[in-house]
């Protein structure tokens, strides 16, 4: 209780509580900025297509032309995947946070990268040449037995699933499938394919993937702003929710669901890349306030424009070759979360 | 007043038990001691063992035993002691029970080092290992500072919360350098790093004994006569104020000690990190909160999980070697997942 007390004097002391005109803004520029982020994103790559182009590829799509092909069936279909993946890992970073009140939750200490990168370590041991498809598909499975591990431990318990409960469980988790997955790779020698796509990169995002993946993640994000108010609760501490009438069984329930939905489809697609989750949800407190309402709309946008840019950015520095976009998100989200943790530093 | 004698012999009788169960936890210490010393690509026999212990051994046995084998324990040891305790420190001073070392920078700096120095040196003659401890207890200190520094305020000292964000910044900034300079590594340099993250003992002779005793035996005391302190810092700050402690110089002592304790510890053993996660974890589920006996605990036990982990990893594949930091995760993880299953919310 002295604790929320005392959190709450430092918010109004900081005038941070909540900053709605502040959040409208940024949900509206970072809207355009999405699509314009977007758009530099489709028009720029290997191949030189002038804008012109680009927009007749995209509203009038003609089979027949090679620069058409390449827009429609390459760059668009990536350039999407990237923006819903940046806006899943996003919105699962802050519900993870606000739930958990722990500063550190990302979606990957769920054990659903180390799932995904135990999985493709089997795949390329016992199974080498395995189409594209399959991987992804694998990895899916990864994650979800990754996170079922650290959902069906963390429920075992008496007292059922507290939020400290879950992270440990999916720190030991981690560690445990990150350890099989590093044994495979040492024994059978896989280690640099393994590597590479625990580095990331949406370059392999198609259109079937795409199709298969938005419906959840529209209706997870959906999801994730109608529960946004007794998030906010939530993040207040478990009593003080309860205390205001909350069902926190119920709001806990749905949270790990909509996590799930989220981080896994967005792992199957880009590999284990984690820092999104945890510095979009900072960057976004630090900018709208704690209100939840405005955190998870706001995140989504945000995270939907880092991933897009990084991955640009993967394109461009050293083309035709690809940067491993994890390390092209660390490149561009350190120094910024370095800042806020300077500047700002509020814990939730 | 009736009731205080009964009381004082209800808590003697904890403190007791708690007391046995660290001596147990020793006497296994002293059991896989023995059993990592028959352990091996060349067994000895307990007959023989002692034989060599006393000095009666062939020539063979003897290498084996003082120049092989007695040296790795001796740093299982020590380097589990290192990072658990570490460990604990970081969990006290932080209130946090995800922070590890690795959260401060250790790992990742120590292997930036390393893998920065196989990008330039690509052979990995025997010249060069010897280098590597060295190296990499400087990348962790580097990065420790700088984590340090980077997160420090005027006026307002450090704040836990603010270290270890700085502190995972940090280690992705620096874990996205390594993939970049890793991705360009020829296939058995590339093996040779991803031997060295994963955390292994195999190249520890007695020099390395000697690199790392200097820190244990400061650093261990020290942190033995601050348990009390430990203690009122996870009452709060300002609980700890109130009671008179001065919280920025004790954090900044605490915090030093525990990064010179991981960071030579992850020198000579690579990235085990998971030791300083599970150690204290497992050690307050043993003996309570109370640091006088959390840390004794966790010493122990980091002991005895790195060396049963290294024996098992000499044993498993022979005349190969799996790594002590795969088993580590491979044995630790499920029994500190069945012990979270089984505590009491």
């Amino acid at each position: 209780m002295s604790e929320y007390v005392e959190q709450s004097l430092e918010v109004k002391k900081k005038g941070l509580a909540s900053r709605p005109v502040i959040a409208t803004i940024i949900l509206i520029g970072g809207i355009i900025g999405l699509l314009l982020a977007i758009g530099i994103s489709v028009s720029m790559g290997a191949a030189e297509i002038d804008v012109r182009t680009v927009w007749s590829a995209v509203f009038q799509y003609d089979s027949t032309l090679v620069p058409h092909q390449i827009i429609q069936e390459t760059r668009l279909p990536r350039v999407i995947g990237a923006a819903l993946v940046g806006a899943s890992l996003a919105v699962s970073g802050s519900i993870m946070q606000g739930m958990t009140r722990n500063p550190l939750a990302d979606p990957g200490l769920l054990g659903l990268n180390a799932g995904a990168a135990f999985m493709l370590a089997i795949c390329f041991a016992f199974f080498p040449g395995l189409s594209y498809l399959y991987i992804i598909l694998f990895a899916f499975v990864g994650a979800a037995l990754g996170a079922g591990l650290v959902f069906g431990v963390g429920s075992l318990a008496k007292g059922g699933l507290t939020p400290m409960r879950l992270v440990l469980a999916g720190a030991a988790v981690t560690a445990l499938l990150v350890a099989l997955s590093e044994g495979i790779a040492i024994y059978y020698r896989i280690n640099q394919d393994l590597a590479f796509w625990n580095a990331g990169g949406v370059s392999g995002a198609k259109w079937e993937n795409i199709k298969i993946m938005s419906p959840w993640v529209i209706l997870a994000i959906l999801g994730a702003i109608v529960l946004s108010k007794s998030i906010t609760l939530l993040s207040l501490g478990e009593e003080i929710a309860v205390g205001l009438g909350q069902k926190t069984g119920m709001i806990k329930l749905f949270g790990t669901l909509i996590i799930l939905i989220l981080a896994g489809s967005a792992v199957s697609v880009i590999g284990a890349v984690g820092f999104v989750g945890l510095v979009i949800p900072h960057i976004t407190r630090f900018l709208v306030g704690y209100d939840y309402r405005w955190i998870i709309p706001c995140s989504a946008v945000l995270g939907g424009v880092l991933v897009v840019l990084a991955d640009l950015a993967a394109r461009m520095v050293n083309p035709p070759q690809e940067t491993p976009i994890g390390a092209l998100i660390a490149v561009i989200g350190v120094p910024f979360f370095l800042y806020l943790t300077r500047k700002g530093g509020q814990p939730l | 007043m009736i009731n205080k004698p009964y009381i004082s012999t209800y808590q003697k009788n904890r403190h007791k038990r708690k007391v046995y169960t660290i001596l147990i936890i020793l006497f296994f210490i002293f059991v896989s001691f023995i059993i990592s010393m028959n352990t091996g690509y060349i067994r000895l026999s307990p007959l023989q063992l002692l034989e060599t212990l006393i000095g009666m051994g062939t020539e063979q046995q003897n290498l084996t035993l003082f120049e092989f084998r007695l040296p790795r324990i001796v740093i299982s040891i020590l380097v589990g002691m290192g990072l658990a305790l570490a460990g604990c420190v970081l969990q006290g001073v932080s209130g946090n029970p995800l922070a590890d070392p690795g959260i401060l920078g250790i790992n990742s700096g120590a292997g930036l080092a390393v893998v920065l120095f196989i990008s330039f040196f690509p052979s990995t003659s025997d010249v060069p290992v010897m280098f590597l401890p060295l190296l990499a207890f400087i990348g962790a200190g580097v990065t420790a500072t700088l984590i340090y520094v980077l997160s420090y305020k005027r006026g307002e000292g450090i704040s836990p919360t603010r270290l270890m964000l700085t502190g995972v910044a940090i280690a992705a900034g620096i874990s996205a350098a390594m993939i970049i300079l890793t991705l360009r590594l020829t296939p058995e340099n590339y093996q040779f790093v991803a031997v060295w993250l994963a955390g292994s003992i195999w190249g520890s002779n007695w020099m390395f004994v000697l690199s790392l005793l200097p820190w244990l035996l400061i650093l261990i005391p020290y942190i033995f006569v601050k348990a009390r302190v430990l203690n009122i810092l996870n009452l709060g700050e300002v609980t700890a104020t109130g009671l008179g402690v001065n919280i920025e110089k004790e954090r900044l002592f605490l915090l030093a000690a525990a990064v010179a304790l991981a960071g030579s510890s992850v020198s000579v053993s690579g990235g085990i990190g998971f030791i300083g996660l599970i150690a204290p974890h497992l050690a307050r589920q043993l003996v309570g909160g109370k640091h006088q006996f959390v840390i004794p605990a966790s010493a122990a036990l980091g002991a005895l999980l790195l060396l049963i982990a290294d024996t098992i990893g000499r044993w498993f594949i022979q005349p190969s070697e799996i790594p002590a930091g795969i088993v580590v995760a491979v044995i630790g993880a499920p029994y500190f997942l069945y012990l979270l299953a089984k505590s009491k919310a």
